[in-house]
């Protein structure tokens, strides 16, 4: 951390707004693969072999372990983040789509799309810890900051499972639109974001109270696109709340919502059918996939701009960036 | 079927005895009926003998593990019979008190069934596509999740317009299903913009169509058949009644695309549609059931997620709540087609987009880009609601 730190400091003084450079690992899910880029330059440094269909992709705290849902594999491959080589499997339950990882680094937590679970894996030990029973076609898997609480949505149900980390058992349910993908929350764990990609909305969840209540359903409208074709997928907000940035699928577009309000501010142009997105570690820049035109586009997000896109490989389906 | 019904079976007793104690009851049927017809020009068209019923099979377990959740048990009861048993069986579903039944089964049988039936039952058609059932027979207790005819020849007609192959020698056949087809495609040419240049009818002479030599004989009558015709840049085949359309595709004098009943089909699902999430939701099917979905399996499965939504979102399961709320602007279904699912208020008709298929993959899907509509581009596709001639849902 100190030389990380050091580094970030020099950066801020000599150029002034840039970065420190961090590695972003993109999933490719037609592609097998994952592209590897300079955050700093964003030229892709590597390519390497990631299994059959990898979708989902997330980092350990520590920046040791990459773990990737090879969906078609039904396994999690763990990568050396450095090497690129691949350091073993978690067993993960059948096609395994999206995952999450505790903040303490362990378990990992991962929706298996054809079999309505959630399966828990200790990734130490690699050991499933528990597998729980929850809605059609499982997707979004989100933590809350104080790790005792799991989000799963589940694409058919429509629902948000809350599960409690504890005991593995569902303590809440909250009916949302049609086809929940994705769920996050604030940083200070009082709010959650559920995107429907089908009902068009983002349910804004009230999570400070003892029962979890929609307080607003944020809709979507850009001019000259068919309202059909706003489809909310990928959700990031930065830590301070202020900025909620909702990835808009067919749209190619994502949303700058402002999370005081949750009102739309702005629409960005990005690449074809944008689905997930990561921020650098800084919150300087948002990294979103594009599946369709086969690249990622950078956002800067202080000057909330599309900076430029960069190709990477076949249909690039998830994102995440080194921690340090 | 006997492993699939020992499967559900076991998945309902562990179902039921992680449930609460007293569930509501949602109890639904599938009603097929079956008229003796004689084999498909291709014996990769022979219907399987769960047909349909494997799809609801798959929505009634999508909706019990929903139910699980929210203290509703569903049931689904499957019963396949002749024509003259559809009046009597459906007597016998009221009496065990379902009062949600998907049909699947001719127009004809349908509309005798729904009048019949009463205001108390609501019948959700997975099967017939006649325009007549949704305009001028159009009846209040019945909603359709099965496309209609217009809805699948606007389809056709639109992709053919953006491809600017608007010339057609339009092919029907002599039953009357072929002819409301023929009628539907005119009338959907004429919407367009598109122009039959020559009809064509080919007359069903109950010739020995898999006869051991039928290819040779195809292959010397389809070219003289479709000779010197006036100039056109596509064929569109109305064969409803499953006679001769297979057989036009290379056969044709002009080297010209078939449409329609061959060729390029319009369909409300196939086993290799991928897109929007299809390839899970296939899967599930197919590790369910063993085979690939058709489309009266995925008919079947609209029809009862429709009821799970509906009771989902009102709380209840009565048909007259399930009816209201699925005719309500709160509906909306996700089904794989990469957008929601409503209904038409004034008719009972689910928009939903067409698969435009060769068979093998998805060539195509309507409504085609730059087909608008005030209130939904679906809305370009079949009867609107200034045309419609149905006032049973108080228009």
């Amino acid at each position: 951390m100190p030389r990380s730190t050091l580094v970030l400091l020099q950066a801020v003084l000599l150029f002034a707004g840039s970065a420190e450079a961090n590695k972003v690992f993109v999933s490719n899910e037609r592609g097998n693969s994952v592209t590897v880029l300079d955050s700093q330059s964003w030229e892709v440094i590597a390519t390497f072999p990631a299994g059959n269909r990898p979708r989902g992709i997330t980092i350990s705290p520590d920046g040791t372990e990459l773990y990737v849902c090879a969906s078609d594999d039904d396994t999690v491959r763990v990568f050396d983040p450095e090497t690129y080589k691949e350091l073993h499997t978690l067993p993960s339950g059948p096609d395994p789509e999206l995952f999450a990882l505790n903040p303490a680094g362990n378990p990992l937590y991962i929706a298996n799309e054809d079999d309505n679970l959630v399966t828990v894996v200790d990734v130490k030990t690699r050991q499933v810890l528990a597998e729980v029973p929850v809605g059609v076609e499982p997707e979004g898997v989100a933590v809350s900051p104080d790790a005792k609480t799991l989000i799963n949505t589940s694409e058919t149900t429509n629902m948000a499972h809350f599960i409690d980390t504890s005991t593995y058992k569902i303590v809440h349910n909250v009916l949302v639109d049609q086809r929940p993908r994705y769920a996050e929350f604030t940083a200070d764990g009082k709010k959650l974001y559920v995107s429907a990609e089908i009902g068009g909305t983002v349910s804004v969840i009230d999570v400070s109270k003892a029962e979890p209540t929609i307080e607003k359903k944020i809709s979507f409208a850009v001019p000259g696109v068919l309202p059909e074709w706003l489809q909310p997928v990928g959700i990031k907000a930065t830590k301070d709340g202020s900025r909620i940035f909702v990835a808009l699928g067919p749209a190619n577009r994502v949303a700058v919502i402002d999370g005081a309000t949750d009102e739309v501010l702005d629409y960005l142009l990005v690449g074809q059918r944008v689905w997930q997105m990561a921020f650098t570690p800084g919150e300087e820049f948002l990294i979103t996939t594009n599946g369709n035109s086969n690249d990622v586009s950078i956002i800067d997000v202080k000057s909330q701009k599309v900076i430029r896109s960069v190709q990477v490989g076949e249909q690039p389906w998830g994102v995440v960036v080194t921690p340090h | 079927m006997s492993n699939l019904s020992l499967a559900l079976a076991v998945f309902w007793v562990a179902m039921l005895v992680g449930s609460p104690l007293r569930a509501t009851e949602v109890k639904t049927a599938v009603l097929r009926i079956d008229r003796v017809v004689g084999p498909p020009i291709s014996r990769l068209d022979a219907p399987p003998a769960d047909l349909g019923f494997a799809g609801a099979m798959l929505g009634n377990e999508d909706n019990r593990t929903t139910g699980a959740f929210t203290g509703m048990d569903y049931t689904l009861k499957t019963q396949a019979v002749a024509p003259d048993k559809a009046a009597a069986t459906l007597d016998a579903l009221k009496a065990e008190g379902i009062g949600l039944v998907a049909v699947i089964a001719e127009g004809e049988i349908l509309k005798a069934l729904s009048d019949r039936a009463g205001p108390e039952v609501l019948l959700l058609n997975a099967g017939a596509r006649d325009e007549t059932l949704r305009d001028a027979d159009c009846r209040a207790n019945v909603l359709h999740v099965s496309p209609s005819r217009s809805m699948l020849s606007d389809s056709i007609v639109q992709f053919l317009m953006w491809k600017k192959w608007s010339r057609i020698l339009l092919i029907h056949g002599s039953h009357p299903e072929d002819r409301l087809l023929a009628d539907s495609y005119r009338r959907s040419a004429a919407k367009f913009g598109a122009k039959i240049v020559e009809e064509r009818e080919f007359v069903d002479t109950g010739g020995a169509r898999r006869a051991d030599t039928g290819h040779v004989m195809v292959q010397k009558q389809i070219p003289v058949f479709t000779q010197a015709a006036e100039d056109y840049d596509v064929i569109i085949a109305a064969d409803e009644a499953g006679v001769f359309a297979p057989y036009l595709p290379y056969h044709t004098w002009n080297p010209r695309p078939v449409a329609g009943s061959a060729g390029l089909r319009p369909v409300s699902w196939h086993a290799a549609h991928e897109s929007w999430g299809a390839t899970q939701f296939q899967g599930r099917f197919e590790k369910l059931t063993g085979r690939n979905m058709r489309e009266e399996d995925y008919q079947a499965w609209l029809a009862m997620r429709v009821i799970g939504e509906a009771v989902t979102r009102s709380g209840k399961a009565d048909p007259a709540t399930v009816r209201a709320y699925a005719l309500s602007a709160d509906f909306e279904l996700a089904a794989f087609k990469g957008q929601k699912l409503t209904f038409r208020p004034w008719n009972g008709q689910l928009r939903q987009p067409i698969l435009l298929t060769d068979g093998r993959v998805t060539v195509s899907v309507s409504p085609q880009d730059g087909y608008l509509h005030q209130h939904s581009p679906l809305d370009t596709l079949g009867i609107d609601a200034p045309e419609t001639a149905c006032h049973a849902f108080g228009g």
